[in-house]
C-alpha cells in the first residue's frame, strides 16, 4: 500500500509519493541528499514497465495496488552499496579480537552471527571467509550466519554468491579471491562451502521474523542512519530481544546508540562496538563481567 | 609520503593511475616497461609498484623474476594491474611473488582498497 511519507518530508509530488512507499515498507527515510537520485534509480523499472517518468510511475501505483511493482520500487530506492571487508580495521577487530573472545568464553562451542542490513552479503561472506581461514580454531564449533535485508533484489544476489569483477576488487584481497571464488563467465562465484555458511534470508528490521534466539555478534552497520530516530530506537530494541548479556553488537562509523535506549554501552574492551546491558546469564560471555 | 612506481607503456593509464594515486596521497614515478622500472627501483625503491603485465622490453612478469635478484634496499609491494583477467594469470602472478591483483579496468575505489590491503595507505 502507498502511504504518504512522514510530515517532516519536504517531498513534492511524485517523488513524495515513491519516498512514502519506501518509508512504509522500509522504514528508511529517504532524504534530500538522496532524494536527487531517485529518477536515476528508478530508471531500470519504468523502462520495464514501459513508464515514461516518476509521475506515471506513482499514478500506476496510486491507481491500484501490485505489490510486485512496489516491490521493485522498493528495491530499487534502497543503497545497496557494500564491499568485502568494508572498514578493514572493523574486520581486524572483529578477527583479533571480537572472535578470540568469544571462542575463549563461550562453553557451549557455538557461534551465532548476524548481520542485519547485509545488502548483497559481501560482509557476511567476508565474515563467513575470516572463519574458514581460521578453520582450525573453531573446528568442533557449530557456527551459525544469519543475513537479512529487505530488498528481495539484494539478498537474491546474494544468495546466489555470484559477484562482478568490481566487486571482488573492493576490499576482497586476491589470496582470499583464489582461496575461495571460482570464475563464473564474466563474474566471480562465492565457493560453496562459503554459501553453505550463511543463511540469507529476507526480512525487516521491526517485524523480524529470520532471527532466532540470541546472537553473539550482530552487525548493523550502515543501516541506522537511514531510519527516524524512533525507529532507531526500535531497531535497536529488536537486535537487544536477539542478544544476550555480553553479545557484541557493531554499528557503521558515525552510528551510535547513544541517546536510542540503554540496551547497548560502549564496550569496554572493543573500539567502536558495543555491550548487551542486562544481568549475565549463566553460560554467557563474561567479557563485559571481567572488564566493566 | 610514500612512493608508487607506475609501470605501464600506456601513457593514458600512467596518466590515469596517477590522478588517482595523487589523490591518495601518494607520490608518483612512472616507468615506460618493466626495464625502465627495474632501474628506477635500483636507484630508489618504492614503496610499491603498479606493475603492468604486458610491455615491450620487458614484461611484468620478466620484471618480478628480476626484482629478486636486485640491489635494493628494501622490497616494494607488487600491485599488478592488466587486462588479463584470467585465474591462470592471476594465480602465476600470485606464485611468482605478486602482492595483490588488479584487473583492469579499475577505478579510484579499487586502487585503495589494494592499496589499504598491502598496507601502503
Amino acid at each position: 500500500m502507498v502511504m504518504p511519507p512522514s510530515p517532516a518530508s519536504t517531498l513534492q509530488g511524485a517523488a513524495r509519493i515513491l519516498s512514502g512507499l519506501l518509508e512504509a515498507r522500509t522504514g528508511q527515510v529517504l532524504s534530500e541528499g538522496r532524494a536527487w537520485r531517485m529518477e536515476t534509480a528508478l530508471r531500470p523499472v519504468l523502462r520495464d514497465h514501459g513508464l515514461t517518468d516518476m509521475d506515471e510511475l506513482a499514478a500506476k501505483l496510486l491507481r491500484k495496488g501490485d505489490a510486485r511493482l512496489e516491490q521493485e520500487v522498493v528495491d530499487a530506492l534502497l543503497n545497496n552499496e557494500s564491499s568485502f571487508f568494508r572498514d578493514l580495521q572493523i574486520f581486524d577487530m572483529i578477527h583479533r579480537q571480537i572472535l578470540p573472545a568469544i571462542h575463549a568464553d563461550k562453553t557451549d562451542r557455538t557461534l551465532r552471527i548476524w548481520s542485519a542490513g547485509c545488502s548483497t552479503g559481501q560482509e557476511a561472506y567476508s565474515l563467513a571467509i575470516r572463519l574458514r581461514n581460521d578453520a582450525a580454531r573453531w573446528s568442533g564449533w557449530r557456527i551459525e550466519i544469519l543475513a537479512t535485508d529487505i530488498s528481495t533484489a539484494a539478498i537474491d544476489q546474494a544468495r546466489s554468491g555470484i559477484f562482478s569483477q568490481m566487486d571482488v576488487q573492493r576490499g576482497l584481497a586476491v589470496g582470499d579471491l583464489l582461496k575461495w571464488f571460482e570464475p563464473s563467465g564474466e563474474d566471480w562465484r562465492a565457493s560453496p562451502e562459503l554459501r553453505r555458511m550463511i543463511d540469507f534470508r529476507h526480512d525487516n528490521l521491526f517485524d523480524a521474523k529470520a532471527p532466532t534466539g540470541a546472537y553473539d555478534l550482530l552487525l548493523c552497520r550502515n543501516v541506522l542512519l537511514y531510519f527516524s530516530p524512533e525507529r532507531r530506537q526500535a531497531v535497536l530494541s529488536l537486535l537487544a530481544r536477539h542478544s544476550h548479556a555480553g553479545s557484541i553488537l557493531l554499528l557503521g562509523a558515525g552510528e551510535t546508540v547513544i541517546g536510542q535506549g540503554d540496551d547497548f554501552t560502549a564496550h569496554p574492551e572493543f573500539r567502536g562496538g558495543y555491550a548487551r546491558q542486562a544481568a549475565l546469564p549463566e553460560g554467557a560471555i563474561g567479557r563485559v563481567r571481567r572488564t566493566g | 609520503m610514500k612512493n608508487c612506481l607506475v609501470v605501464d607503456d600506456s601513457k593514458v593509464i600512467r596518466k590515469v593511475a596517477r590522478h588517482i594515486l595523487e589523490s591518495l596521497d601518494l607520490t608518483v614515478s612512472e616507468a615506460v616497461d618493466g626495464q625502465d622500472a627495474l632501474t628506477q627501483c635500483e636507484a630508489s625503491a618504492p614503496d610499491v609498484v603498479l606493475l603492468d603485465w604486458n610491455m615491450p622490453v620487458m614484461s611484468g612478469m620478466e620484471f618480478l623474476q628480476a626484482l629478486s635478484s636486485a640491489k635494493m634496499t628494501a622490497r616494494p609491494k607488487i600491485i599488478f594491474c592488466t587486462t588479463e583477467n584470467g585465474i591462470g594469470h592471476i594465480k602465476a602472478a600470485v606464485e611468482a611473488g605478486a602482492d595483490e591483483y588488479v584487473m583492469k579496468p579499475f577505478d579510484r575505489e579499487t586502487l585503495e582498497s589494494k592499496l589499504v590491503i598491502v598496507g601502503v595507505i
